[in-house]
């Protein structure tokens, strides 16, 4: 099961018992504790252009996880070792604000959990940009979370899908981004953290790229049947369709003719 | 933008945004804007936006203060917030920001930190501030300040459980003790003219700052000269003055 923005907040072992203890003899979870049906995403907000200092930047809530994204680049990479004379490169920073973990103070700086997440964050957008314009440069994606409830890696994806086609990058599509969930055989969208870290949910968060119809983030933790799962998956394609719209809607506000009275 | 460039405008009394010298920009201050703190708020001065965050922690007092709790204060200029702030380490930049704010509040004594001791020598709350950048579009100092005392105010104590350890999910109704609502307040000094609220551009050619924060009775209790040019006693005298009369203004936002 995933390692929720709780644990990550210095709560990792106190969650690890709890989860073992919920493994070994699962509790029943027959309906959502907030009140959402199984396939139900929380409530989403979307706005592009937050940053007005990045070259583009965009905001997305689902619940009480929120992600901010800011894009600078392209631009001259340094260390100059690190360049690529074929390509530019695209380099993301995931970080959680440390007020933002639903436990203790998280220190600021990176973590091996932030490290990691940065790292799938770039290899789940790069699928649809094109950098080989920009040889030697960086594009360069921080996203960064003033309050966490679950699901973060895939709010700070979507988020910086926006961000990036607002700051004018040529892009094949936008990446959409959640997290699904498994538990006794029932398949769900959108896990928040009290179903991660208290009911002891698998955690499947997923990217989907609509037009290529393909999956650029896949991880999971948890036992997990393969026939559930891509019953799962295809579920995910269908909900990741319902932010695509958040997100277009979106990037639509922010670009529409203004109206002339 | 060079100096001069700046500087010959300046003389002319005109700022970029068409601003007087002695006028804020547009000030917002929302509170409660992330629902892991202990308390938030959000603080936008024109373009610029930080948000503040409120985390309590029981720990040990240090030995030589065995009845009082602890007070932090950190700022974090993230990357996203500017393309002149790098990942990693703060740098002296952040650093200056962190401690100035801290002052402000430690000195006006807004928080009584014996009234954080739970059990002498044993236990207390230790308050932790962090500010981070959204977006620098200039004046983080007076911004900044105001975000951390903005959070401070809408800071709640979480449930302790009968062990002594801290239930997070759970806040009671009990607010931090606050004693004071310091306003730190910046003025620049271009050329010979003084300036409040200074943009980017401002900020790169500024030839000296001094950020005060004031008490709630409109006392100083903290200072700090920034910029390289020094400072004759009739400036600070001036700046003194500015600061202090915009104080009052500022000190009206927050309270409503």
């Amino acid at each position: 099961m995933a390692i929720c923005a709780m644990a990550a907040a210095g709560r990792l072992r106190a969650v690890k018992v709890n989860k073992m203890a919920a493994k070994a003899v699962k509790q029943e979870y027959p309906k959502r504790h907030d009140g959402r049906g199984w396939e139900d995403l929380r409530k989403m907000e979307a706005k592009v252009g937050v940053i007005p200092r990045a070259d583009g930047s965009a905001m997305f809530r689902i619940g009480h996880t929120v992600a901010y994204a800011a894009v600078y680049g392209p631009r001259d990479l340094h260390p100059k070792f690190m360049q690529n004379p074929e390509t530019g490169i695209l380099r993301c920073r995931y970080n959680m604000m440390p007020f933002s973990g639903h436990g203790e103070r998280v220190r600021p700086g990176t973590s091996r959990r932030s490290q990691e997440i940065s790292m799938l964050m770039s290899k789940a957008l790069l699928p649809v940009l094109d950098l080989k314009e920009y040889p030697k440069s960086v594009v360069d994606v921080f996203v960064e979370l003033p309050e966490t409830d679950a699901g973060t890696r895939c709010a700070g994806i979507t988020a910086a899908a926006m961000a990036l086609a607002d700051a004018g990058l040529m892009m094949k599509d936008m990446v959409t981004s959640l997290s699904m969930g498994h538990y006794n055989g029932k398949i769900m969208a959108d896990i928040d953290g009290y179903e991660d870290c208290d009911v002891g949910i698998s955690d499947i968060p997923i990217a989907y790229i609509p037009t290529l119809d393909k999956f650029s983030l896949l991880q999971l933790d948890g036992e997990v049947p393969k026939e559930d799962l891509l019953k799962l998956l295809t579920l995910a394609k269908k909900k990741a369709m319902d932010i695509y719209k958040v997100q277009q809607q979106a990037l639509k506000d922010k670009f529409a003719e203004p109206k002339v009275k | 933008m060079t100096h001069a460039h700046i500087l010959k405008y300046i003389v002319k009394g005109v700022r970029y945004d068409g601003r007087k010298f002695e006028d804020y920009r547009t000030i917002t201050i929302e509170p409660g804007v992330s629902h892991a703190a202990e308390g938030s708020a959000r603080v936008r001065i024109g373009e610029t936006e930080v948000i503040a965050g409120v985390k309590l922690s029981l720990e040990k007092p240090y030995p030589d203060t065995p009845t009082q709790g602890n007070l932090m204060i950190n700022a974090e200029l993230t990357p996203m917030s500017s393309p002149l702030f790098e990942t990693g380490k703060p740098g002296e930049q952040a650093i200056e920001l962190s401690r100035v704010i801290d002052r402000g509040i430690r000195e006006s004594k807004a928080i009584d930190l014996t009234k954080l001791c739970v059990k002498e020598g044993e236990q207390v709350w230790s308050v932790m501030v962090d500010i981070v950048t959204v977006n620098d579009a200039g004046n983080l100092f007076d911004a900044g300040a105001l975000a951390a005392i903005a959070a401070l105010k809408n800071a709640v104590f979480p449930e302790v459980k009968e062990d002594g350890t801290v239930e997070y999910a759970k806040k009671t109704d009990k607010h931090v003790p606050l004693m004071q609502t310091p306003i730190t307040i910046t003025v620049i000094k271009i050329g010979d003219k003084l300036l409040i609220d200074p943009l980017p551009d401002e900020e790169q050619a500024l030839d000296a700052r001094l950020t005060i924060a004031f008490n709630d009775a409109n006392m100083i209790c903290a200072m700090q000269k920034g910029g390289e040019i020094p400072l004759a006693i009739e400036d600070i005298s001036a700046i003194i003055d500015l600061a202090q009369e915009k104080a009052k203004e500022l000190r009206k936002k927050l309270q409503r």
